[in-house]
């Protein structure tokens, strides 16, 4: 799988994408391929507040329930509704997929995280476990 | 040296290499390693679907099998087991229950009658050693012997409207003969004596078919019954599959629907307790149970707002007060709704009644409906 490095990920299978002070976020090619078929995804209101490392929603397959973890602080500014009546868009294409954009409230934060490089090497050790 | 803590064994079926190999997602059950789903062909909706649509297959290995046999396994069957075996012909199959004495639920059972003083419960993976212990211990007064055979069986599941067509490909045995619930030995690819029963546990017409349990035999089958159903779209089908399956069905799972906190009448299997017969363990209770009337029964639910229900998720009334909690609850994929079964107090039971699940602390709308959630079409 490539991960693109337009983007940082986290180890929670987040990635997120900064365009300037706003950003855009959503789960990993990786992350779908675990979950199975997404059914449903619960994501916040616009105009709430999500921080970096908390739930801000869940992912949901048939079979499990899977917290979404911020990767970045920040304001709600866009939730992408396609995603309640064709959640399955997060398995056809996850890096295309975005689940909502915040305005960052700490865009230095995105320098902790990992690289895609980073990502698919992490990647690979889970999978071989 | 440092003494290492090596971790309770977990157990494998004959066909675990198989469903490694073929890509199954693993799964631990109940101490076995199980496939939950197999993504190479499709995965859990796929795997619902054929069944649904099809047909599909399901290693069931890890189930249990208990054989009563001896002059007097039938009253040792009636002592412990709730429905009526008598009624059995030879070649015939009953849904039934082990009780405790409170009327509880060891396990539910499916009993064969093999011969004239030979019966086989087939019981969860669960509950094998519990189960056989049980079984053992309340039939020693009774000239009888139990046996457990868990262990020399392979059980394989082949289910979906479909299944007869692809088991006939396999088998002498005449199929057409051998209706639901009932039974029959056969060849199957060649191994002679397979039990082969019309039983399954997903709302379909199936099979279930009991083989020796080595590799050999095991994998020579499995692979034999997948290319034999290529022309139905056969896939093989995991645990995963098998729940969404069975709650549509509305058949109960041990430790949710029944346990040995739930009795016969809260979980509404009154149709297989046979009060009639003058003792069972379990019997006393039940009646006394059934004088006092429940306080909770078993419903089914649908959701009406935007939200899945999951076991175990707390259900409120219309002014957000617990009134019961989901036994079962998963997104339903033929039906395509998202189902549960809950135990709520009779006077919430009522078909239309609206109540609300609490999901992640919202509660959110749902309504009771009728059970089961889905029926196979009569052919």
């Amino acid at each position: 799988m490539a991960y693109p490095d337009d983007r940082k990920y986290t180890r929670e299978h987040e990635w997120v994408m900064a365009n300037g002070a706003s950003a855009s976020i959503g789960i990993t090619p990786y992350a779908q391929d675990s979950l199975g078929d997404i059914v449903f995804v619960d994501l916040p209101k616009i105009g709430s507040d999500i921080a970096r490392g908390k739930t801000f929603g869940s992912v949901e397959s048939v079979k499990a329930v899977s917290d979404l973890f911020a990767p970045a602080s920040g304001t709600v500014t866009a939730v992408n509704e396609e995603l309640a009546t064709a959640p399955e868009k997060i398995n056809q294409d996850a890096h295309a997929a975005w689940m909502l954009k915040i305005t960052l409230s700490a865009p230095n934060e995105l320098a902790s995280l990992l690289s895609a490089a980073d990502y698919e090497k992490f990647v690979a050790e889970e999978a071989a476990k | 040296m440092s003494v290492v803590e090596s971790a309770p064994t977990i157990r494998k079926t004959a066909l675990n290499a198989i469903h490694r190999k073929m890509g199954a997602k693993m799964v631990a059950f109940n101490g076995w390693d199980m496939p939950v789903e197999y993504p190479a062909t499709g995965g859990l909706v796929a795997e619902h679907m054929a069944v649904r649509t099809g047909v599909g297959m399901f290693d069931v290995s890890h189930m249990g099998d208990i054989r009563l046999a001896g002059p007097q396994a039938l009253a040792a069957v009636q002592h412990v087991s709730m429905n009526d075996a008598s009624r059995l012909a030879v070649g015939q199959a009953q849904y039934s229950a082990l009780l405790y004495p409170q009327g509880t639920f060891v396990d539910d059972v499916i009993v064969h009658r093999l011969g004239e003083d030979d019966y086989l419960l087939v019981i969860n993976a669960g509950t094998r050693e519990k189960d056989f212990a049980w079984v053992r211990d309340n039939t020693r007064p009774f000239d009888c012997r139990a046996t457990d055979l868990s262990d020399d069986y392979t059980q394989l599941a082949i289910q979906g409207p479909k299944a007869h067509g692809l088991l006939a490909k396999l088998t002498d045995a005449n199929l057409a003969t051998v209706k639901s619930y009932w039974f029959t030995h056969g060849a199957v690819c060649g191994f002679e004596n397979v039990l082969i029963g019309r039983t399954g546990y997903t709302g379909e017409d199936g099979f279930e078919i009991y083989l020796p349990s080595d590799q050999a035999t095991s994998a020579m089958v499995w692979n034999a019954v997948l290319e034999a159903g290529k022309e139905w779209g056969v896939i093989p089908c995991g645990l995963g599959a098998r729940n969404t399956l069975r709650l549509e069905a509305k058949m109960p799972l041990y430790d949710h629907e029944i346990s040995d906190a739930i009795n016969v009448w809260e979980a509404g299997l009154d149709r297989y307790c046979k009060l009639e017969k003058p003792e069972f363990i379990g019997r006393e209770a039940l009646l006394q149970a059934r004088a006092a009337g429940p306080d909770k029964v078993l419903a089914g639910l649908e959701m009406t707002g935007r939200g899945i229900a999951r076991d175990g998720y707390r259900v409120l009334d219309l002014e957000g007060a617990e009134i019961g909690y989901a036994t079962s609850g998963s997104p339903a994929p033929f039906l395509k709704k998202n189902i549960a079964l809950v135990y709520v107090p009779p006077a919430f039971a009522a078909v239309g009644t609206e109540v609300r699940v609490e999901v992640r602390g919202q509660g959110v709308a749902a309504q009771i409906v009728a059970t089961p959630f889905y029926k196979r079409p009569k052919v």
